[in-house]
């Protein structure tokens, strides 16, 4: 079946009712979905269909055809980050790192949404996703920051 | 993360440029963390600093290479501590190398010195202090080199930026000045370091090496790695500890799609397939035609006090200079209890394996590659020299999770299908009800406080099972206890103080007159344990210094001026009254004041990790809902000394994880289970921290102290914060609680209605 | 259908209005502030009966916003006439009812009328707590004048003219209240008049449970026939009660107190508050309450053959594979061979769902076997869709069950498929009828702002799933 995963389609055999973080990460060799529990419970494997934040784990891909899937890859690339990326790198909100590609697609799936969010909102549109390593307040950070370079970015484009 | 898809051998390696030899030492790193040595006799020389003891090659720890490449190896792993960054911090700093110029290799027994495991905060305090005078004694090498060739004294060569500068201004670079067996020497005991005065890498906030590859998607973990023909294997694992495999009908998995092979071995049992969720679904039908015998008995999970009482115990005397107590004293008593706790890796554990030419190559999340290689060799009835571990990153494992057993897992499977690369994935279920958990324990202390309102004696007893049963054994293993010929479980042993197991931070920092300290040692495990970050520490400190303030409010006595008064470390008492001015702890509003309920609280807790690693004391403000006995922790300010502050916002971000953490384990963890199966398998059942539990705000204070030893800081968090958030409830509710975890449910059923 | 029932509500309205011509004549007098209660004054084992009679009554539901404090209200209610905001009814003198007298919370309580003499709106059941004992209503006092006072004031209602005039409530009261106390049945043992005490009164089940005429008020013909909360449906609690298992004591009493049983799931949504809050009732009320309800429901037939089935299996989970030993979900080979048909529904069954709610792991952290489940068999399609787009939200740090949300990864279409598998295949119940118009409010309420809310304990469902 075809599959729309950043951008581009993809043919992919495999199962319709294979969950798609198996098919980004093995069929399409994309690393930033993780496995975490596979129940839903964790927000490890967050991805966005059609802007809006999913957990792959459980979601088959025979509920995706003909919608738009958007991965960590797809924002941005170490060379040319995009803005929640920069933010993270330069919040250093990671310690293992593990639950934060999830962490930042559910992110900004707000912040696509609502820029301005403040932090009680972001604290709960969060509450779906677990860090084990305590870095809360860094990744609660980091959000903030992408807000203002977003911010800041188009009031670039504006003046 | 390149390294792992790049298999050297020593061969390559040693055809390559600079100087690489490999000199281990097989020091045996049978504990937690090595035994201190022994103390030097006159006759012989210093001891080497940090983990030169167990590998005394300049060129074990720092690889120049003629193009200038600088390559940093380490035994450590990382494990998202930032280790890497510091590690080539350290380096950068004393070679005078340029630090985009460092490379740097971790934790591989082909091509890193056996340093043991990645644990008790030692990373810096072992790896660090030997490369950093590795690293200065490399770069003394390369001046004496430059000096030669320039024809002056070495004392009038300056470096930069992995140059030697001559007087008249010419510069030797690194590469140009390296010759082959050159860095092949035995370190000294002594280096010349740098003045810290003239430190341009350390105490700096240089950004993580290993973080962008985590936000963008890049190859970071194991998990990730994907050899060309690699299989993905998935174990069906017992529904108990010591369940028997009966029977299983492989027929209908067998014609599964992807399939390739069945792995039965005893009551070891696994599928190997093509495709992840083929892997998956196979796993599935095949725990489900399987067919156990159960016969274990865990304890009751309500009475682990009880439990722990009766359990036979094995005495170790910590301290033992009790003084007669003054007649008049004023003595109280207490006891506390913690659960098992679980690691709760976001990551559930994963290894990829590959026997190939007689090889046997396992990619792990392992903390300790070579004690894992040697286990995985034993169990494989392989020569160990036919094994290699390389360690490549995983989700945070926070001491012995699954990691260890999901690489012999891959080995076994690796066995089966020889020539591909093999990946087990392990589930959420099976990483939360197969770990080894933190040990339950208990703590019962009395003391006197005399008319001064001082602390005249102190006698503490603190029950405890092993806090590691890592491998090297094979035993050690999951897998290698189900096999048709199965290892047995290693004995456990207590690690010795002075850095401990159930007995870590037994020992008071405070000046106490009279003072009796007991460990009880359990050797029956009837529930799986090993080690959970900071051992018995996080259970100990939690114990004293909650503690601690049962006693400032029997004397009277604020609980910070308490502890002050029982403490003469000046780097102690820095770190104490920092955290307090920080927080604004005398100024702090009163219970009952306006703006704040009766339901703020306030705690202040204090401890020196092991006694002999970082400083941390930590204050908080709480918040307790008084309908539903719900607490929240609303501020933290802490302060820290690990000695010379390497990356002071690495410390910052172990300090704030470990409150965050340890606050989880604090107020909602504990493993359950029924009489025969561990029932917290998700994170429905085994409940963490979530962010609508977040603190408002939190403040990490570093106290530097330029040209000190590093002092371990990964773990420094963990007690102090437990002790702080419980007192903070004491203080917010007048209710003490001593049971862990100090759940809602038990806040509300002490304060009632 | 709407426009008839505006019309109707429109000359309802009227009618309202002439009748609050009458009400003038009713008039209510201000009860006189009195200086706040000193905590100390009220007696400890009072407090206490009243936090139980407080959880009974789950004043908490309506008088806390999911992330504001206990009892200072500002909860919006949606009803059919405009959104009504719960007051704070913490002790604060100028915000809440801090001055407030025993006799002005009494009047209040059992006859819906402020301290100032106002009317209060029935969406404040007071036709139900009309049946309160003056020692209950003593023991509520206790309680809630010995909590913590809050400084806060609810936004004000969005009602329209002429409702938005209080005195009209005079009108309403005249029609439909019926003043209490609660008359005992003497043909009825104690543990039923004590369950329908509690369940008529303070419990209010009836404001849920029971379908409501164009005034709003309680149709006292069809008791219990289930009717709506919240945007989910609350299902019948007499005869006609959907579940495919009946009933019983012992089921209902484990539900009210767990929020779950295993014949029937897990309590979401305002059920899982009252739950929750159930939780905390001693088990003399709890076993009244379930008596009373459980002779509400009668005895109907034993269960279809289908459903003994299936009950059987759901016994059998969690027993032939450990939790732990692989994995909680679903052995592939034994899974309902729904694909055969090409129906999407089936697909996105098998792909989706089945693998928890088929899986070896026993409710409630499994997911409950659709055969058994109220939502499935009930008359509307509203609580299935609920679930499906939001899951069953962790609670904070809390041992509870959790299901992921599909709201983001299935469309419309996609759920509606769904909707219609689940009950064809697991019911021999027609078709639903409102699986587009259940669909269409659920999406809305997912889309509106929630101010107060976090969405942890924003989405749930009522009743057993």
């Amino acid at each position: 079946m075809k599959l729309n995963v950043n951008n581009a389609q993809h043919d992919v055999d495999a199962d319709p009712r294979t969950p798609l973080l198996y098919v980004l990460r093995g069929d399409l060799k994309l690393n930033a979905a993780k496995f975490g529990c596979g129940l839903g419970q964790c927000g490890a494997c967050t991805v966005l269909v059609n802007g809006e934040p999913v957990f792959s784990c459980v979601t088959p891909i025979a509920l995706l055809e003909g919608k738009e899937i958007t991965t960590l890859e797809g924002l941005g690339t170490e060379e040319k980050p995009a803005p929640i990326q920069q933010a993270f790198i330069e919040s250093q909100a990671a310690q293992c790192g593990y639950c934060i590609p999830g962490m930042m697609m559910r992110a900004q799936a707000l912040l696509q949404k609502n820029p301005h969010a403040g932090d009680a909102e972001i604290r709960a549109w969060l509450e779906p996703n677990l860090c084990r390593c305590g870095s809360h307040m860094r990744i609660l950070r980091a959000i903030h920051r992408a807000q203002h370079i977003i911010r800041t970015a188009q009031r670039g484009e504006a003046g | 993360m390149s390294e792992i898809g790049t298999i050297l051998s020593r061969r390559a390696v040693l055809a390559g440029s600079g100087a690489l030899i490999f000199s281990f030492s097989s020091t045996a790193w049978a504990q937690e963390n090595a035994a201190p040595a022994a103390a030097p006799t006159s006759a012989a020389p210093p001891p080497l600093p940090g983990s030169l003891k167990q590998a005394p090659f300049l060129d074990s720890w720092i690889r120049v290479d003629a193009d200038g490449a600088i390559t940093v190896f380490t035994g450590k792993a990382e494990l998202g501590q930032g280790i890497k960054t510091a590690l080539l911090q350290v380096a950068a700093e004393q070679l005078d190398a340029n630090f985009d110029q460092l490379k740097i290799v971790t934790a591989d027994t082909g091509r890193t010195a056996n340093e043991g495991y990645t644990a008790g905060s030692h990373s810096m305090q072992d790896s660090g202090t030997a490369i950093m005078h590795a690293a200065a004694q490399v770069r003394q090498l390369l001046v004496a080199q430059a000096a030669q060739r320039a024809g002056v004294q070495p004392e009038q060569m300056t470096t930069d930026s992995g140059a030697v500068i001559a007087p008249d201004g010419r510069r030797f670079g690194y590469g140009d000045l390296v010759a082959s067996e050159m860095l092949h020497v035995r370190a000294s005991p002594q280096s010349k370091l740098k003045d810290p005065a003239q430190y341009k890498y350390l105490n700096r906030r240089i950004p993580r090496v290993d973080i962008p590859a985590k936000v963008t998607g890049g190859e970071a973990y194991v998990q990730d790695f994907r050899p060309d023909g690699m299989a993905h294997g998935r174990i069906v694992r017992p529904p108990s500890y010591g369940a028997v495999l009966d029977s299983v009908d492989t027929a209908a998995v067998e014609k599964m799609p992807g399939v390739i092979k069945i792995v039965r071995d005893g009551s070891f049992l696994a599928v190997v397939v093509e495709r992840e969720f083929q892997a998956v679904e196979a796993m599935r039908a095949l725990a489900a035609a399987a067919r156990w015998q159960e016969s274990g008995k865990l304890p009751d999970m309500t009475a682990l006090p009880a439990l722990l009482a009766e359990l036979p115990a094995q005495d170790i005397k910590v301290i033992d200079q009790q003084q007669p107590a003054p007649a008049n004293a004023k003595t109280i008593a207490a006891t506390f209890t913690r659960p098992y706790v679980s690691h709760g890796s976001i990551g559930p554990s994963c290894a990829v394996a590959q026997l190939k030419d007689d090889v046997l190559t396992v990619w792990t999340h392992t903390q300790g590659v070579y004690p894992d290689r040697d286990a995985i060799a034993e169990m494989m009835r392989m020569p160990k020299d036919k094994v290699r571990c390389i360690h490549s990153q995983g989700s945070g494992c926070y001491g012995h999770n699954g990691a260890d057993d999901a690489a012999g897992d891959a080995a076994l499977l690796a066995r089966a299908l020889p020539g591909r690369p093999v990946r087990v994935q392990w589930t959420r279920e099976q990483e939360l009800g197969w770990e080894p958990y933190g040990p339950a324990m208990m703590v019962k202390v009395n003391a006197a406080l005399d008319d001064s309102g001082k602390v005249a004696d102190w006698d503490y007893t603190v029950w405890s099972n092993t806090h590691s049963m890592r491998p090297g054994p094979a035993g050690a293993l999951i897998a290698a206890r189900y096999l048709a010929e199965p290892f047995p479980e290693p004995k456990p042993f207590p690690i010795p103080m002075p850095e401990g197991g159930g007995d870590r931070n037994s020992n008071p920092i405070y000046k106490f007159p009279s003072m009796k300290v007991l460990h009880r040692f359990l050797p029956a495990m009837p529930i799986r344990v090993s080690a959970l970050r900071s051992l018995g520490a996080y259970m100990n400190i939690f114990s004293i210094e909650s503690f601690m303030d049962e006693l400032a409010a029997a004397a009277g006595t604020d609980p910070v001026e308490f502890r002050l008064k029982h403490l003469d470390d000046p780097r102690a008492r820095e770190v104490v009254s920092t955290a307090a001015e920080r927080f604004g702890w005398s100024a702090k509003p009163r219970a009952g004041m306006p703006g704040h309920g009766s339901n703020y609280g306030y705690g202040f807790a204090f401890a020196r990790y092991k006694n002999l690693a970082a400083y941390c004391a930590i204050a908080c403000e709480v918040e307790v809902n008084h309908e539903t006995g719900r607490a929240r922790m609303v501020r933290a300010v802490a302060a820290v000394d690990s000695g010379q502050a390497v990356n002071p916002d690495g410390i910052a971000n172990q300090i704030e994880g470990a409150i965050l953490q340890s606050m989880s384990w604090t107020l909602y963890e504990n493993v359950s289970f029924d009489d025969r199966r561990i029932i917290s398998v998700d994170w429905a059942t085994y409940p963490i921290l979530r962010f609508s539990a977040v603190p408002d705000s939190m403040e990490v204070h570093i106290i530097n102290r330029p040209g000190l030893p590093f002092l371990g800081s990964g773990e420094a968090g963990q007690g102090p914060a437990a002790a702080a958030v419980a007192n903070a409830i004491a203080n917010a509710t007048g209710y003490r609680f001593r049971d862990l975890p100090i759940t809602a449910e038990r806040i509300k059923a002490a304060i009632g209605v | 259908m709407r426009g008839f029932v505006r019309s109707v509500f429109f000359l309802c309205l009227l009618l309202i209005v002439g009748i609050a011509v009458y009400a003038i004549f009713s008039y209510e007098p201000p009860l006189g502030p009195i200086p706040p209660p000193q905590r100390e004054s009220f007696d400890q084992t009072q407090v206490k009966r009243g936090a139980e009679l407080a959880a009974i009554g789950s004043c908490g539901v309506c008088h806390t916003a999911p992330s504001g404090r206990e009892f200072a209200g500002g909860v919006g209610l949606p009803t059919p006439f405009g959104a009504i905001y719960s007051t704070n009814i913490t002790p604060d003198p100028e915000t809440g009812i801090g001055n407030w007298s025993l006799a002005a919370f009494q009047r209040a309580l059992r006859r819906g009328v402020r301290r100032d003499g106002a009317y209060l709106y029935p969406a404040f059941p007071y036709d139900h707590f009309t049946l309160v004992s003056d020692d209950d209503a003593k023991a509520l006092y206790a309680f809630l004048m010995t909590r913590e006072p809050v400084r806060a004031t609810a936004p004000a209602n969005q009602l329209p003219f002429p409702l938005n005039v209080r005195l009209v409530m005079s009108g309403w009261n005249l029609l439909f209240l019926k003043p209490g106390p609660y008359q005992p049945d003497p043909a009825r043992d104690d543990a039923y008049n004590r369950g329908a005490y509690l369940a008529e009164g303070l419990g209010h089940c009836g404001s849920c449970h029971t379908p409501r005429n164009v005034l709003g008020a309680e149709k006292t013909s069809e008791k219990f026939a289930g009717g709506e909360a919240e945007g989910w449906s609350a299902y019948a609690i007499n005869a006609s009660s959907p579940a495919p298992v009946p009933w019983t004591e012992e089921t209902l009493l484990q539900y009210l107190s767990h929020g779950f049983n295993a014949d029937h799931g897990v309590a979401r949504g305002p059920m899982l508050e009252v739950a929750s809050n159930l939780g905390a009732v001693p088990n003399d009320d709890l076993h009244a309450l379930a008596t009373y309800i459980a002779a509400q429901i009668g005895r109907p037939a034993a269960p279809t053959p289908q459903v003994a089935k299936q009950l059987e299996a759901q016994g059998a989970r969690g027993k032939t594979v450990a939790a732990a030993s692989a994995d909680s979900q679903a052995d592939p080979s034994q899974r309902r061979d729904a694909t055969a048909g090409d129906d999407e529904g089936a697909l996105i069954y098998t792909a989706t769902c089945s693998g928890c709610h088929q899986g070896p792991r026993a409710a409630p952290f499994g997911g409950i076997d659709f055969a058994l489940s109220s939502n499935i068999n009930g008359p509307s399609a509203k609580n299935l869709v609920n679930v499906v787009l939001n899951g069953l939200p962790a609670a904070g740090s809390k041992r509870t069950p959790i299901m992921p949300g599909f709201a983001n990864a299935m469309d419309d279409r996609q759920v509606a498929a769904l909707a219609r598998y689940l009950r064809g295949h697991f019911t021999d119940k027609p078709a639903w009828t409102d699986i587009e118009s259940s669909l269409n409010d659920a999406r809305a309420a997912l889309r509106a702002p929630k101010p107060n809310s976090a969405p942890s304990s924003g989405s749930a469902s009522p009743d057993a799933s």
